[in-house]
């Protein structure tokens, strides 16, 4: 599982690995909004932390599809299927790699758009928690929706179709953690939430990833 | 070792494309699966492998004894030739990698990134897999495809060490292979009788 894990890491860098596309997606999103709700500041701080996590959240997906096709193109699924590591294995080692060259960045990168977006100084490090803990469920739920899509020739639109909704309680308890800190009220037992939803998003799907991968082999 | 393969029956959505194919191989004997395009070679080869659904039947085949090759070869593109094969290695558990890049001739190509291979080469990149993977049962679905003369000669020389060295080989080949022990399954054979008219919708009208 650490080879897989490091493979996807090495290729995500390489050319054409699509590192910096969710990245970049999320800057440009970001730095749009001021330009189409105008300069009111207080409005921008009070948005931000819903632009914030949306601009995540809609990144992460543009760079789903290619968790599995890649491999399922080449021939490479078929040959982990029939090796050592179990599907579930695959998926959890390819999900946290999606992790690593996704979420993380995104994490980190919402600090200095959050000041772009006036975002009060309190809520700060509650954005960087709350993203650092919500995003691995978005990783490992966007790989469920692969698994199932991984047949299908540009599945694209169905993928989002699938994965959107349930995407929506990370949202809410992600975004309302922000916002609780900016509102000065506790944001702990949303964040609460959210780690839990993380919690139950990497036990059960990898189990249902393996599922679906298996119904799509050939 | 040995394994048995009983009344296996093949099937694809809902069509039964093979059925009752039975064999057993035992240490050392190499399987060679003729027949023409579409008979089902590379399904029975996915039925063995575990990739595709199976049918009535049994087959004693241990998952964790198969190493699988099937049309593609399962490389990178965007890494090296020995980075590919580390990986396989990494998954696989060994560390063999060194001397099977020796061996077939792949040590100068080490450090090309996969994607300026040529396709007999990537295919010796993808078949040297198979050694790195240190299994006891190889499917091959036809491996000497975009392979020349000498290096067919390669791999119908690397099978046969496999096979005497305890090994057990089940390939699929349109070409003349010089394997000693080798069995060949002719699989028109075990062609179902009624392979047409199990459409529900076309039932009887023909």
């Amino acid at each position: 599982m650490l080879a897989l894990f490091l493979r996807d890491l090495k290729l995500a860098i390489r050319t054409g690995g699509g590192f910096g596309l969710a990245l970049a997606f999320f800057l440009i999103v970001v730095m749009f909004v001021p330009f189409g709700v105008g300069s009111d500041l207080t409005l921008l701080a009070r948005i931000a932390p819903g632009i914030l996590w949306i601009g995540a959240l809609l990144a992460c997906l543009l760079s789903l599809d290619r968790i599995f096709q890649l491999d399922a193109e080449d021939g490479t699924l078929n040959v982990l299927a029939t090796s050592p590591i179990p599907l579930s294995g695959v998926t959890v080692a390819k999900s946290m790699a999606h992790w690593v060259t996704t979420g993380l960045p995104l994490t980190i990168a919402a600090i200095p758009l959050g000041y772009l977006l006036n975002l009060p100084s309190i809520a700060y490090a509650w954005l960087f928690v709350s993203l650092f803990i919500g995003t691995p469920a978005l990783s490992f739920i966007g790989a469920f929706g692969a698994a199932i899509t991984v047949g299908i020739k540009r599945g694209g639109l169905l993928l989002s179709l699938l994965v959107l909704p349930l995407y929506i309680p990370t949202l809410i308890f992600g975004a309302v953690t922000v916002i609780k800190a900016v509102e000065g009220s506790n944001p702990m037992p949303s964040l609460m939430f959210l780690a839990g939803l993380t919690l139950l998003s990497v036990v059960i799907m990898p189990f249902a990833s393996a599922l679906a991968l298996k119904a799509n082999l050939s | 070792m040995s394994f048995c393969v009983d009344k296996l029956c093949c099937v694809r959505g809902n069509t039964t494309i093979l059925s009752d194919v039975s064999f057993e191989l035992a240490t050392g004997d190499c399987l060679i699966l003729r027949g023409p395009n579409g008979i089902g070679k590379s399904t029975l080869l996915n039925t063995l492998a575990g990739l595709a659904p199976q049918g009535h039947g049994t087959s004693t085949l241990d998952p964790d004894d198969i190493a699988y090759s099937g049309h593609l070869d399962a490389i990178k593109f965007q890494l090296t030739v020995a980075e590919n094969l580390q990986f396989w290695a990494g998954v696989y558990g060994t560390n063999t990698v060194a001397s099977v890049m020796q061996g077939f001739g792949l040590t100068e190509l080490a450090n090309r990134p996969a994607g300026n291979l040529s396709a007999g080469q990537k295919r010796r990149v993808g078949l040297a897999r198979l050694l790195v993977s240190d299994r006891k049962v190889w499917l091959m679905d036809e491996p000497t495809t975009s392979l020349d003369a000498d290096h067919t000669a390669l791999i119908t020389k690397m099978i046969d060490d496999h096979c005497q060295s305890g090994g057990i080989a089940v390939l699929s080949t349109h070409i003349d292979l010089d394997i000693k022990n080798a069995q060949t399954l002719e699989l028109s054979q075990f062609k179902p009788e009624q392979a047409r008219n199990n459409d529900v919708f076309l039932e009887g009208s023909f």
